[in-house]
């Protein structure tokens, strides 16, 4: 057995030495090819003038009267088989430039299919990491990418798809600070995003620089596709002036969504880039699509046009780049830009006890009961043995079974009544309970720190997690 | 008169997780017509069966939520003081955020 062990922390001590070299190596070969970019892009690039790159042209001497390559011709023969795209549109293309901001469940397809079409630059956001739990959708990324920057396992991907357009890494968050920086270097703006302060600075950020921005979301099994801030029409503020409660604003990682969902919605988003950077179609400006992929319903609705009122992009306004860079997005949507999870303190310090407490009182045999108020299906996933489980909304309504829970344990254990603990997944959603309890008469409540997730951070790491 | 009122993007949360409601509303107090104002009183009493501040603030809908009557924005129709005919379809919507 003991030689079997040692066999295997020697493999792991030599995946971990692997895994660092192969980070050097990215390393290196990143810089490489940006120097390689500076270089081709000194040697005669000097001819573009609104500053897109504009892959190495030899075509217009081979005197078709356009700039593709025979190699680009051939790549792209498909694109340039349609009539109403043809050529034109593909040499628009080719000389356009993207940002897609977010490498997640919207990003991932419309970066793959912004790739391979043949956009002349592609840049790309993002500052997490990949997640075994974001593989389920976000399939631009690859198992071995599991814990690597996404910018890199995107760019890598889209780099195998199609090596001759450039392919631009930003590894940071795009804040206030960043973004007019970033954004200005391209024409148009994909918001691949999944929270709302994102929305609204993306958004703002393209009315100030003049881009348009191609918006999608999903969540669940609904997705919604729009196109702001193009030719005169409305931008998200138009639509949106007064952010909504920031309780109102679901996420992936609290409501769940299926695959396939931000799959649909990212392809129509590299659609509509294809359409704005090619100039070939009508972009889905003034109008907004909105899917139900549960009934299989798409539906297609006329929307107000640009806001006179609009505190950005109306004509009355001013909304300039100082007082951009100056604003405050998180403070206005009340929400984080960030996407880690929202961390409450409602609670009194002898009001909690984190979850190695809770285990000692377990091993001791403390007469207790534990409320687990996650919603059921969250529960029916995993939970902690013998606890009970009364969603948070329901507790009301439920109290009673509580009451009766600790009048039975109490007995059981012959001694001075039981004690009544609260668990949720991350330690929110318990506190509010436990307040709520407090207030209605059960004032030794206590809320387990950090829920379920910190149950198996520090007590049990064998429990699954989700 | 008969309307359809569809919920989404989570509203259908606040009414028994029901996504597509046929329903008949009359105008109120005897007036002649029914406007979107008597409407989205109607269904806060009717239809919302918890959180009614995740559907309405003032007398209006919550920030975030579009409301479409026929396809439309109601920006488009006079918002409040849109006025419903027979078989109309209303849809209440709140904006998505995720990705």
């Amino acid at each position: 057995m003991e030689s079997k062990y040692g066999d295997a922390s020697e493999i792991r001590r030599e995946i971990e030495a692997l895994k660092a070299t192969r980070n050097d190596i990215d390393t290196r070969i990143s810089a490489l090819e940006a120097q390689l970019q500076e270089i081709s892009l000194q040697n005669g690039n000097d001819a573009v003038s609104n500053g897109s790159f504009c892959p190495p042209i030899s075509g217009l001497e081979s005197g078709f009267g356009h700039d593709l390559t025979p190699e680009m011709i051939y790549r792209y023969s498909r694109h340039l088989l349609l009539p109403s795209f043809g050529v034109q549109g593909q040499s628009n293309l080719l000389k356009s430039s993207v940002l897609v901001v977010g490498a997640g469940g919207l990003g991932s397809p419309a970066l793959l299919y912004l790739a391979a079409c043949g956009v002349g630059r592609l840049g790309i956001v993002d500052n997490d990491v990949v997640e075994l739990n974001n593989m389920h959708r976000q399939i631009i990324h690859t198992e071995e990418y599991i814990g690597r920057p996404k910018v890199k396992s995107a760019a890598a991907a889209c780099r195998s798809i199609n090596s001759t357009i450039k392919i631009v890494e930003h590894k940071e968050a795009l804040r206030a600070s960043n973004a007019l920086e970033i954004m200005s270097q391209y024409d148009l703006v994909v918001d691949a995003t999944d929270n709302a302060p994102s929305r609204y600075m993306i958004s703002d950020c393209c009315v100030v620089l003049g881009k348009p921005l191609v918006s999608g979301a999903a969540v669940g099994l609904e997705g919604q596709l729009t196109v702001y801030n193009y030719n005169g029409g409305p931008c998200y503020r138009c639509l949106f002036p007064t952010p909504p409660p920031s309780t109102a604003c679901q996420r992936c990682s609290d409501s769940g969504v299926l695959g396939v969902v931000p799959g649909v919605i990212g392809c129509l988003q590299a659609l509509e880039a294809i359409k704005i950077a090619s100039a070939v179609g009508e972009p889905l400006s003034g109008r907004m699509l909105l899917f139900d992929a549960l009934s299989a319903r798409i539906r297609i609705v006329k929307i107000r046009g640009r806001s006179l009122q609009c505190e950005v992009c109306s004509e009355n306004a001013s909304f300039s780049k100082e007082q951009f860079q100056e604003f405050d997005y998180e403070k206005f949507t009340q929400t984080p830009l960030s996407s880690s999870p929202l961390k409450l303190n409602l609670l009194q310090a002898d009001s909690r006890i984190s979850s190695k407490e809770y285990k000692e009182r377990i091993v001791n045999g403390e007469a207790h009961v534990l409320v687990d108020v996650r919603p059921k299906h969250h529960f029916r996933i995993v939970c902690l043995p013998r606890s009970l489980n009364i969603p948070l909304p329901s507790l009301e309504a439920r109290v009673h079974e509580i009451s009766s829970a600790l009048e039975k344990e109490g007995k059981t254990n012959s001694g001075s009544g039981a004690q009544l603990y609260v668990l949720c997944r991350r330690g929110n959603d318990s506190q509010r309970a436990v307040q709520y309890l407090h207030k209605i008469g059960f004032t030794s409540a206590k809320d387990i720190v950090g829920g379920l997730e910190g149950w198996a951070r520090d007590v049990d790491p064998s429990l699954p997690m989700y | 008169m008969q309307l359809t009122l569809e919920f989404g993007g989570g509203l259908e949360l606040l009414c028994d997780s029901v996504k597509i409601h046929k329903v008949s509303v009359e105008p109120q107090n005897g007036a002649e017509m029914l406007t979107m104002k008597d409407l989205l009183t109607w269904v806060r009493t009717n239809l919302i069966k918890e959180r009614p501040e995740m559907f309405m603030k003032g007398d209006t809908v919550r920030p975030g939520v579009l409301v479409l009557v026929n396809d439309c924005d109601w920006e488009l129709s006079g918002q409040l003081n849109t006025t419903l005919e027979d078989k109309d379809v209303v849809v209440f919507i709140s904006t998505l955020h995720g990705g």
